[in-house]
């Protein structure tokens, strides 16, 4: 009997003697227990690692591949832009995930994935071996599809990533003149947080209101119009920032100048004092390694009952690099959902029985439009057997109906809860 | 230790019922939609509630008055409507359960 045959035997943590269990723990694979790696440490592939532990009570080992040593949330980051927030309240280390639920964490970057021998190779410490793997490697950018942006993020910084380039930009807002000009431009869709551009800037110009008299924030929207809590954002940009914020739609961008900061728009010329450009994306460059076609040249194309990767069995991915189905966002918390669902079906798939064909996903992204005051989005996303896809729940979710100091307390106790059910 | 040992042997068991009964893994499923804002292991204290090893009929009766309209809410009404009242009692009973303590070598 091949190993394989025999691990899909295996009950999974039905067989696995209790004792054996509690001193596994951090110690390098046990032969016999299924092996799954998980590459990205973010949103979706922490939880994964997190809930593949937890819901094998130990039965399955699960390593986790990150490139950076610490985990910093990209959810909250836009209140570090605007002085509300440090940027050391939104990093997080992986000890817990160690200590409490017994992931192996190794620091190194995935430099190749074979997917025929089932083997990951790293960057720094050779080559790593899987029964099934995890892809959650975010999104990288396409810089060069503005002309002039490529090799240019010191002086454009995206902070679309956080950590430095958060710091960065904060930096460069407070560093702005008196009657300065800010310009943000969103990318078209599908990018990363659909409500997050909007979310920045509300949160910046309350803070050039309060500190940079006469300034001025160009929001430059390459789509036709506000892509997510539309109503929302727009009685915000109508009220409170109806001075600062000028809302721009159809401004694609063609090139930018980091010498002068200014930006050609397909129908227009800017000039900033701070340009903050969030680039055009695509999935972590990781995904080129599986070998198989992206759609759109930028997305994996996944199994929506068990996150497989069309056409690759044993190799699975989540979280933003996904080709998002209909009228799902790109999400921190649909990361979250990915995960569980990858996870779930793993331990079905190991076990050898068929995985929930009905998966539901939940989403809820709250924005700040101002130091206290949020908003939400709420959907429900089902498995559509007839469609082969997971579809929104018609009927259910729905918004805001207004910006609340209520929503505010939940906004930020989400922030803290989410990463809790990811690392805690 | 004792106390530790047994309790940890106990969530095994719990793991394991879970692993062979269908119903169990799709309550565990659908209670995971819940846990990244009411997550067992959120910090105390929290604006948003904590119901994790409430009674399962006390969840249940709460989820159920949001989808009637008879609580009063900013998000978990437009929630509650995604999910059957077979669902939503699954979702209860397995919040319910005590979280799983793992073994924690801190
Ligand atoms: C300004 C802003 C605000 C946002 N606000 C919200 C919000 O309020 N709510 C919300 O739900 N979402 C929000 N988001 C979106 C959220 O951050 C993403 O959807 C989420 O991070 C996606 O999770 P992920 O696991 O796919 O990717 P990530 O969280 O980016 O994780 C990917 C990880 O993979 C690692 N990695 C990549 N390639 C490799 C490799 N080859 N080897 C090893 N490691 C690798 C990276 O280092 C990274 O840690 C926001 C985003 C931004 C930019």
């Amino acid at each position: 009997m091949n190993r394989r045959r025999f691990l899909s035997r295996l009950g999974l943590a039905a067989t696995i003697p209790a004792a054996s269990l509690l001193g596994a723990c951090s110690s390098p694979p046990r032969r016999g227990a299924p092996h799954v790696v998980v590459v990205g440490g973010g949103y979706g592939g922490a939880t994964t690692a997190k809930y593949l532990r937890m819901w094998s009570a130990g039965g399955i080992e699960v390593t986790l591949i990150e490139r950076a040593a610490r985990f910093i949330s990209c959810p909250m980051s836009n209140l570090v832009l605007a002085g509300l927030r440090n940027i050391d309240e939104l990093t997080a280390d992986y000890e817990r995930l160690r200590t409490r639920w017994g992931v192996r964490i190794v620091l190194d970057e995935v430099s190749h994935v074979d997917v025929s021998r089932r083997e990951l190779r790293l960057a720094r410490n050779g080559a790593i071996g899987f029964d099934r793997v995890v892809l959650a490697p975010g999104v990288d950018f396409l810089a060069e599809e503005v002309t002039g942006l490529a090799g240019n993020f010191e002086r454009i910084p995206h902070a679309w990533k956080a950590g430095p380039q958060t710091e960065l930009l904060r930096r460069q807002i407070e560093a702005m003149p008196e009657g300065g000009v800010f310009a943000l431009h969103v990318p078209k869709s599908p990018y990363r947080c659909p409500p997050g551009p909007y979310e920045r800037a509300c949160l910046v110009a309350q803070y050039l209101r309060a500190r940079k008299p006469r300034a001025k924030l160009l929001l430059l929207d390459a789509n036709s119009e506000i892509q997510s809590k539309k109503a929302l954002f727009a009685a915000s940009f109508a009220g409170p920032y109806k001075d600062i914020i000028e809302y721009r739609p159809d401004s694609t961008l063609l090139s930018v100048d980091a010498r002068t900061l200014s930006a050609e728009l397909e129908f227009d010329r800017i000039r900033a004092d701070v340009l903050n450009v969030v680039p055009p994306m695509r999935a972590g460059r990781l995904a080129d390694a599986l070998g198989v076609p992206l759609t759109n040249g930028r997305w994996i194309d996944v199994d929506w009952r068990t996150m497989a990767v069309r056409g690759l069995p044993g190799i699975h991915a989540i979280g933003d690099a996904v080709l998002a189905a209909p009228g799902m966002p790109k999400s921190g918390h649909i990361a979250n959902q990915q995960a569980k669902l990858a996870a779930a079906a793993i331990m079905e798939l190991l076990a050898g029985r068929t995985p929930n064909p009905v998966p539901t996903l939940l989403n809820t992204c709250y924005s700040f439009v101002d130091d206290r005051n949020a908003i939400h989005v709420a959907t429900v996303h089902r498995y559509d057997a007839a469609q082969g896809t997971v579809l929104p729940v018609a009927g259910a979710g729905g918004l805001s109906s207004s910006a609340s100091e209520e929503e505010g307390r939940y906004a930020e106790a989400w922030a803290r809860n989410i990463r809790a059910d990811m690392l805690a | 230790m004792t106390g530790k040992l047994t309790l940890a042997a106990l969530s095994l068991l719990a793991g394991t019922a879970h692993a062979a009964d269908p119903a169990a893994v799709d309550a565990r499923n659908l209670a995971a939609n819940c846990t990244p804002c009411h997550s067992a292991d959120a910090p105390e204290p929290n604006a948003i509630p904590r119901i994790a090893g409430l009674p399962a009929a006390k969840i249940l009766h709460r989820l159920q008055a949001f989808r009637n309209g008879e609580a009063p809410a900013t998000v978990m009404h437009q929630i509650v409507r995604g999910y059957s009242d077979q669902e939503l009692a699954l979702i209860a009973n397995h919040l319910a359960i005590p979280a799983m303590p793992a073994s924690d070598k801190r």
